[in-house]
């Protein structure tokens, strides 16, 4: 069974401009210990989408319709009160920005050990053991000095490490992680991978990662689903959406990845660019949200908004002219 | 951090140098020769000549400065005009009920203002938020003295809650002394409190925009929590500052105050000081109260450091 579904999941900001449409109707599941990427450029909704899981979203001017089932239960039901006992504890989060997402007047070990006396009931001598604890787990040296430190004293991947500590300190069923590795250093953003990855396996939770990285969804990921316009364009198992992109913005996203020392082997070419730019969301779209930016558009594309067909194998892509298992151009 | 403090004490030197030279010079800067002013009207040329040499008033000005600044460094503030009492000693009788109002306005200032501002800025935009700030611009628009009668009228007057006026020392208990700074307090504290609970405001919703709040919601924390805890340290800066700059309100307001309800403090002292142009005790009330602000602020300086740990010195 899904851990978790989400069933036309529709978050809507009222705006002085008119309603802003940032999640539009996306529909998707994960699987127990699974990760699933999110994908997309910029404004595409995918942050949106995740807060939304979170119920982060401040409610108003924000509004979020549609069903968030988790472990059969659905989050858009619960009162406030039950769902601060699932943030933190059954689902939890990692933020882009390790800088900032810490609070800087609190110590390290103040801010593992807050979730753990919530959610666990443990007293603050337990807590800050088991903090020592997750501060080992995460890779930290010298756990005993560092929980009593300042965030300001730690570097930017140390904090990250901090926030993985703070989110993976109650065992949760489902890691949200967006963008988790887009402000650090190269160097540093694949020893947070392969943290993440470990203590996934270790704590057997389910991950959700939000990105514009396709690197490093290549690397994670097991399925990936692409979001365009506040929606899904298309979704297929990692290796399969590599192999085979239905969705013209899907091929474009691909495309637009520069190739590692292609230049030296002499098979450079010039990196391809999806031209124009995101739709405007406070305004009712009429036919293929792409549309506007597609070299394939047709009338039908600008008149009818295709629905998700099944292109493959666990393949579904929203384009009337993506061949059911043809391999694209 | 010990270190700090003594170096901040040592460069409140300067400081308390230059207090010094301008209150002595208040003498000077009054119209007319103190020694007239100090003789008084009927006064014949040979008492005023008396009270000149008495007083060394005929010695150069930096000569009479520096020995005044001697006397002081001494503990000796001089002697009183009018009353021939010495001046420290008459500081000494009024120091307690200006201290006790200070001290109970302050805390009730912080313990009301403060709440005020965090719930106006989890609230922004709502009734309560434009009630709250309705308010603190109320209280900050009344005059003192009007507030100041207004709550004598209603509370003590007509409802007959607490006294109307006096003061009892803290000697003869805690609830009759409390009893008779509440409505002084309370009108004191108005501008006071409107102040804080605005400044709050602000650095509240500044702060609760940040990510980290965000993360806080993340990670299943109450409402309380977020705001009292992971906001409001992040908030404290301006607002300590802005409690620490209040404390010159609060020594300008309990001059009026104390009128209000004939509280013997210093601020009655100072008023009857100026009425009667006794200038040595209107040096030593500036002098106290001047160093009592640079006082504050040292303090101010040591309490950031407490609630930000990235402030060090």
């Amino acid at each position: 069974m899904a851990l978790l579904e989400v069933e036309n999941l529709q978050t809507h900001f009222r705006t002085p401009g008119g309603i802003n449409r940032a999640v539009d109707g996306v529909s998707f599941h994960v699987n127990e210990g699974e990760t699933l990427a999110i994908v997309g450029e910029s404004g595409c909704g995918k942050s949106v989408t995740s807060m939304s899981l979170m119920r982060l979203i401040p409610e108003p001017p924000g509004r979020i319709a549609g069903a968030i089932r988790f472990a059969g239960r659905d989050l858009l039901q619960l009162s406030d009160r039950e769902m601060r006992a699932i943030r933190g504890n059954d689902i939890s989060m990692i933020f882009q920005e390790p800088m900032t997402s810490l609070n800087p007047v609190l110590t390290v070990g103040r801010q593992i050990r807050e979730t753990l006396m919530i959610h666990q009931g443990l007293d603050k001598h337990a807590a800050e053991a088991h903090a020592i604890e997750m501060l080992t787990l995460v890779g930290i040296p010298e756990p005993k000095r560092r929980v009593r430190e300042y965030p300001h004293q730690l570097s930017g991947g140390m904090r990250q490490r901090v926030m993985i500590a703070v989110a993976l300190a109650c065992n949760p069923k489902l890691l949200i992680a967006d963008e988790p590795t887009t402000a650090l250093d190269v160097t540093i953003q694949a020893q947070i991978l392969k943290l993440m990855l470990d203590l996934k396996r270790r704590v057997g939770a389910a991950i959700i990662l939000i990105t514009h990285d396709l690197g490093v969804v290549a690397e994670i990921a097991e399925r990936v689903m692409v979001m365009y316009a506040g929606r899904k364009v298309e979704e297929a198992p990692v290796a399969e959406l590599f192999r085979s992109p239905r969705h013209p913005y899907t091929q474009g996203l691909l495309g637009a990845v520069p190739k590692l020392g292609s230049s030296l082997a002499g098979t450079a070419t010039r990196l391809a660019e999806i031209p124009g730019q995101v739709p405007d969301l406070r305004k009712p779209i009429v036919g293929c949200v792409f549309a506007g930016r597609c070299a394939l558009a047709t009338d039908l594309c600008r008149q009818y908004a295709p629905g998700l067909e099944e292109k493959g194998p666990r393949h579904v892509a929203a384009c009337h002219y993506a061949a059911k298992g043809a391999v694209a151009a | 951090m010990l270190s700090y403090i003594l170096r901040r004490i040592v460069a409140t030197l300067p400081v308390m140098a230059i207090v010094a030279l301008f209150v002595f010079s208040l003498l000077y800067i009054a119209p007319g020769d103190p020694a007239v002013v100090i003789a008084g009207d009927q006064a014949s040329p040979e008492d005023v000549e008396r009270i000149r040499q008495s007083l060394g008033l005929d010695r150069p000005f930096l000569v009479q400065f520096g020995s005044w600044v001697w006397r002081i460094l001494h503990g000796d503030l001089g002697t009183s005009i009018f009353t021939n009492l010495p001046v420290s000693a008459m500081i000494g009788q009024r120091l307690g009920p200006t201290l006790s109002l200070m001290i109970v306005t302050l805390l009730l200032t912080i313990v009301v203002a403060v709440p005020l501002g965090v719930v106006a800025a989890w609230k922004a935009g709502s009734l309560i938020d434009r009630v709250i700030m309705g308010f603190a611009v109320f209280g900050f628009s009344l005059p003192v003295f009007v507030v100041g009668y207004m709550l004598a009228y209603i509370f003590a007057l007509e409802l007959e809650w607490l006294p109307v006026q006096g003061y009892t020392p803290l000697t003869q208990g805690f609830w009759p002394w409390l009893e008779n700074l509440i409505l002084p307090a309370v009108a004191l504290g108005c501008v006071y409190i409107a102040l804080v609970a605005r400044i709050t405001r602000a650095a509240m919703l500044e702060v609760l925009q940040q990510d980290y709040i965000r993360t806080a919601k993340a990670k299943g924390l109450g409402q309380g929590g977020i705001l009292f805890i992971h906001a409001l340290k992040n908030a404290a800066v301006p607002i300590v500052t802005v409690i620490g700059i209040g404390i010159a309100l609060l020594i300008g307001g309990a001059v009026v105050t104390e009128s209000v309800f004939a509280i013997p403090g210093l601020g009655r002292l100072t008023i009857d000081a100026i009425l009667r142009r006794d200038y040595p005790v209107i040096q030593g009330i500036v002098l106290l109260f001047s160093f009592v602000y640079v006082l504050v602020n040292l303090m101010i300086d040591v309490v950031y450091t407490l609630v930000d740990p990235r402030i060090r010195y």
